[in-house]
């Protein structure tokens, strides 16, 4: 080694020149938490050809809120705390009562044939909701499904859903479909 | 083997600081790998709602931002105190989504412009109209696949 007779390079200083690009970076950048409410948009159709599905009544759960964000569940007052529940037994319809949505029989893989829901989940808010609220009850409703979701796989194969695989997700997806139908906001009546 | 023997008879020897830049380049590296550069400043207020049922984005190089809200006090005199929406570090109409989008998928991957998502910056405070019509543009332009950015808390009051 030739090096011998040279004096060593100090390393001391090499922390602080590491520690001014650590808090740089710590300043400049940020942590991202890219987390949300997370929905599929219906396909675009050109001028609303109102599609009429002839959707039986007793299968649409109509939720409305207004402007003053008062909240209309299938014609009763409601609040945003009540909803979860109400959405639930809508979806579940677990005593075949004639005012919740029909069921049909359906080829089902893994579960067989079983009786699924026909419900729809309607929301239309006014032009003047505020945000907080339309999330606040869009939360609600995609934790309806959510939670029917968990309690079946929970019966089914004993873990929550999102530890299923993606075969039993597929499953219990058909038997608890996240239909959530949102209509073009329109003008509400409602407050002054 | 005399190399290694040990001379213990000295007394204790100062910690030595020879690692401690390695550990800082460590903490430097993982720092650098984990976080995202801020690509652009806000020039809306926004403070997302709270939900309970939150799905968590992956791959954030899939994500495209609308950010909707009340412009900062700095902007206020120029552009008023009503919602607009900011796109990159542009103001925007809504008009002006579905180029946006289009930029946006141009940018990717092809194999990946079917999984790209947009994620919905909005503050609580706006009124639905603006997202409304925002939505409606996503809609013409075929991004379907939304994510309105919200807060994570265990129950919403």
């Amino acid at each position: 080694m030739g090096s011998k007779k040279l004096p060593e390079v100090p390393a001391a200083s090499l922390a602080d020149i590491a520690f001014m690009l650590l808090i740089f970076f710590l300043v400049a950048t940020q942590m991202n938490v890219d987390n949300g409410l997370e929905r599929r948009l219906p396909q675009w159709v050109e001028e609303e050809q109102k599609i009429d599905q002839d959707v039986n009544e007793r299968n649409v759960f109509v939720v409305l809120v207004n402007r003053n964000n008062d909240l209309l569940v299938e014609n009763e007052w409601s609040s945003v705390a009540e909803l979860r529940d109400k959405a639930k037994e809508f979806m579940a319809n677990p005593n075949d009562d004639p005012n919740l949505p029909e069921k049909e029989l359906k080829e089902v893989p893994i579960f067989g044939s079983t009786m699924v829901t026909k419900g729809v989940i309607s929301l239309q808010n006014d032009r003047d909701t505020k945000y907080e609220m339309y999330i606040a009850v869009q939360n609600e409703l995609v934790g309806a499904i959510n939670d029917l979701r968990n309690e079946l796989a929970m019966n089914k194969f004993g873990k929550p859903y999102d530890k299923c695989n993606e075969e039993e997700q597929d499953a219990i997806k058909e038997i608890y479909p996240s239909r959530i139908s949102e209509a073009e906001p329109k003008k509400v009546a409602g407050g002054k | 083997m005399s190399k290694f023997r040990k001379d213990d008879h000295k007394g204790l020897p100062p910690i030595s600081t020879a690692s401690l830049p390695d550990i800082v380049f460590m903490l430097l590296f993982f720092f650098m790998v984990v976080v995202q550069m801020r690509d652009v400043s806000l020039m809306v207020k926004v403070q997302v709602p709270e939900a309970t049922e939150i799905s968590k984005i992956e791959k954030k190089s899939l994500v495209s931002y609308i950010y909707i809200g009340e412009p900062q006090t700095q902007y206020r005199r120029t552009h008023g105190t009503a919602p607009r929406i900011q796109l990159n570090d542009k103001w925007a109409g809504v008009a002006d989504i579905s180029d946006f989008i289009i930029v946006e998928r141009e940018a990717r991957d092809e194999a990946e412009r079917p999984q790209m998502i947009t994620a919905l910056k909005v503050d609580e405070n706006t009124k639905m109209g603006i997202v409304a019509d925002v939505k409606t543009e996503l809609r013409k332009a075929a991004a379907l696949h939304i994510l309105y950015s919200s807060r994570k808390v265990a129950k919403v009051e």
